[in-house]
């Protein structure tokens, strides 16, 4: 990794707090403002109502739809004091989204997962919901370490003492375990000898999690995205248990979103703001790229390690650097299909 | 229709009256439903937050109960067995108790099913017709289908049974007979479709094994009759209904050998786990040893593999299978114990750990947590308490309808 390319993040950690604490006053004063302001209840409960016989989207008729995204809308602008749209424009056609991330170029800066927050209105606090994890690991320690390897004693037999070794790298845990972690708070970064791994929804061709949904609430779009019906979920979490990349989300209480930061350009199936009970995760940004435009966190990568684009188009970024790098899936063992590709140059 | 009510209000009156000792037990209970009544309010209302479960270990004290309720479930069907398939005389009788057995646990299980979902009120999308079911891809839906199946083919089978007793007509073998038949099949379906939800998941290493089903029923048939002779003893003791030596000698039988089979369904899978001590073996060893200071589990572990096996030679000494008073019972307790706390401590929470990313989470449940849990638990004893009571009522004949008239084989 050169020079240039080294950034240095600040960490305002003195500040955090005291922004968390204006955060939270902001959040009671507009709660409390909205308490005074609020209409007669009747209104409230039928909307309520409305919502909890609304059948699973994809079933609605065009009517249906109309009537449950002006519902939406009506509610999301009364509850965040700010106009909301909320967009349901369909899958493009002819188009398979891919993602290429060059773990080379990564350097661990997490903006990625900042932008990812801030367009997907996901709870900031209780529960703190993120839907990229960066993985750190140290250099040379994937399941070997220099300084172990003496350590420990081979088995002793009658032939000599060539039996497997006992104890030191041996007693390491294998493959991921033990060796990654998601809660580095450096100084800066990249950390001399660390490289990152930025994990989200791999947008699977045969997502375990679509499999074992109960109802349906999730399932693979055209645009081979998998979305969730935020109001068909019944929140039994069987996605979250089957998913072997940890890309699920579970409110498991009412999100925490602040008003002033919410981003009030939704769609249906990607970051209108979800209700306490449901999973949510990454859409690659679906109302973003549905309109041509790139996710968010291909757009804050500072050093473009983020490659997106439509497989089906041999021209496109991410079709060049699967004909040209060195590419790997994550997990390839649970046959699951990944379309989010890692490579290095 | 005269008689139905006469059934309900007869059956009722009976089943609420008794002792002392019976009241205090009620009562008993009674507290935990008013506790839970709280928390179960604050659960609906501010979300499984208040519970301990994270994203890291999404399976709570709930599903861990529910497991447990579907062995007791499974089991019930020992009772019926002897009875109607090896046309045993003196359990004939006793079936119907069983039949209670299972109708209770699958209530219970249904209701923790209910406290695990983060939408409870949504759960009309699994009504067919106006949901939708994700068949034949979710095994979630087959569960769905076979406990409610279970469920009505025992309400139905007990209601007929206790009711043509009531008003004094011999049942119809023709309906009665190939229903008890279903329910006989239906029980170990049950149990089979509950593990297969967990072995499905290729990534849970500790649940993905081919002998979790077999675990599973050696676990309901050390469980379920634990409790069949506990309830019996206690039956046996304290109402008129005669329950002969032979019939808890055969359960204490079975829940000897479902240990024998449940320490091989255990040692073999232990066993190509650590043998070969690939990645897929880190939650187990993250349960027997701990890892790197994470050992909460640990000791659990060990004390519930001791007494297994310490309940397994037990069992095997004639004496101990004989002595109805003191050890069988004891013996029995620890194994029903220690077959519901493996539920959570090892089957479950070291099971998310480490999850998919490598990361190592131990798990505290919450008081609201336990107190959910002891509510739907004293739910569901209420429940059984009072069908049991009803039904040995109706069994001795202290319960009868005035018009009836005696059925030959009715009371012993």
């Amino acid at each position: 990794m050169s020079e240039e390319r080294k950034e240095t993040i600040e960490r305002d950690d003195g500040n955090e707090t005291r922004r968390d604490f204006l955060k939270t006053m902001g959040v009671a004063t507009v709660a409390g403002a909205a308490a005074l302001m609020a209409g007669p209840a009747e209104a409230e409960a039928k909307e309520t109502f409305a919502e909890w016989f609304q059948t699973h989207y994809a079933l609605m008729t065009d009517e249906q739809k109309k009537e449950c995204i002006e519902r939406l809308e009506t509610r999301y602008s009364e509850e965040f004091g700010k106009k909301t749209t909320v967009s349901e424009s369909p899958a493009l056609k002819g188009v398979l989204f891919g993602y290429a991330l060059n773990i080379q170029k990564c350097i661990g800066c997490r903006r990625c997962v900042q932008a990812c927050v801030t367009e997907n209105n996901q709870s900031r606090h209780d529960p703190e919901i993120q839907w990229i994890r960066v993985l750190k690991m140290e250099k040379g320690s994937f399941a070997f370490s220099a300084d172990k390897l003496d350590k420990g004693y081979p088995e002793t037999s009658p032939i000599g003492d060539y039996g497997i070794q006992v104890g030191g790298n041996a007693y390491t845990p294998v493959g991921i375990s033990g060796e990654t972690q998601h809660y580095y708070q450096p100084e800066t970064v990249p950390e001399k000898d660390a490289f990152y791994f930025p994990v989200q929804c791999q947008q699977c061709e045969k997502p375990p999690c679509v499999k074992v949904c109960p109802v349906r609430a999730t399932y693979r779009d055209p645009n081979g995205i998998v979305v969730i019906d935020y109001n068909w979920c019944i929140g039994c979490r069987m996605c979250l248990l089957a998913c072997p990349y940890w890309a699920r989300r579970f409110n498991w209480g009412k999100p925490n979103l602040p008003p002033e930061e919410m981003n009030p350009k939704t769609h249906y199936y990607g970051n209108r703001p979800r209700m306490r009970g449901v999973m949510e995760k990454c859409t690659f940004c679906l109302q973003r790229v549905r309109e041509g435009r790139y996710p968010a966190c291909v757009e804050a990568c500072p050093v473009g390690a983020r490659k997106f684009g439509n497989l089906l188009d041999p021209g496109s970024e991410v079709r060049k650097v699967l004909d040209t790098k060195r590419v790997f899936r994550f997990k390839e063992e649970y046959n699951t299909f990944p379309k989010f590709f890692y490579f290095i140059d | 229709m005269k008689k139905m009510i006469s059934f309900v209000t007869d059956f009722v009156s009976y089943a609420i009256k008794g002792g002392a000792k019976y009241y205090a037990w009620l009562l008993f209970l009674l507290f935990f439903v008013l506790v839970g009544a709280y928390t179960t309010f604050r659960q609906l209302t501010e979300g499984l937050i208040l519970i301990g479960a994270t994203d890291q270990g999404m399976w709570e004290l709930y599903m861990s109960n529910f497991i447990f309720t579907a062995h007791i479930a499974a089991a019930a069907v020992l009772v019926v067995i002897p009875a109607y398939i090896y046309k045993r005389k003196d359990m004939k009788e006793l079936a119907v108790l069983g039949e209670i057995i299972a109708l209770s646990f699958v209530t219970i299980g249904i209701l923790f099913i209910i406290y695990h979902v983060g939408r409870p009120e949504r759960m009309w999308h699994f009504i067919p017709g106006l949901g939708y079911f994700n068949i034949p891809n979710s095994m979630l839906d087959f569960d769905v289908i076979v406990l409610n199946v279970y469920l009505i083919v025992n309400l139905v089978a007990v209601f007929y049974l206790l009711y043509k007793k009531y008003i004094g007509q011999p049942i119809n073998k023709k309906y009665y007979t190939p229903l008890i038949y279903l329910a006989v099949a239906w029980g170990p379906l049950i149990h089979i479709c509950t593990a297969y939800v967990l072995s499905s998941n290729a990534r849970m290493h500790s649940w993905a094994t081919a002998v979790l089903p077999f675990a599973f029923l050696s676990m309901a048939g050390a469980s379920g009759p634990s409790l069949i002779i506990i309830i019996f003893l206690l039956i046996r003791k304290y109402t008129r209904l005669q329950i002969d030596d032979a019939v808890i000698d055969l359960f204490s039988q079975i829940i000897a050998w479902s240990l024998g089979i449940l320490l091989l369904v255990l040692s073999s899978e232990y066993f190509t786990e650590l043998y070969s001590s690939t990645e897929h073996a880190a939650s187990i060893k993250y349960n027997m040893f701990g890892h790197n200071g994470l050992n909460a589990y640990v000791p659990w572990f060990w004390l519930t593999m001791v007494l297994i096996v310490g309940s397994f030679i037990m069992l095997l000494i004639p004496k101990i299978r004989k002595s109805y008073n003191r050890f069988l019972p004891a013996v029995c307790a620890v194994v029903f114990l220690v077959v519901l706390f493996e539920k959570p401590v090892i089957l479950v929470f070291p099971a998310f750990v480490p999850n998919p990313l490598g990361e190592y989470t131990e798990y505290y449940p919450t008081l609201v947590e336990y107190f959910n849990m002891l509510f739907v638990w004293a739910v569901g004893f209420i429940g059984l308490t009072l069908l049991m009571k009803g039904a040995i009522g109706i069994l001795t004949g202290e319960v009868r309808h005035p018009d009836a008239v005696e059925v030959k084989g009715g009371v012993k």
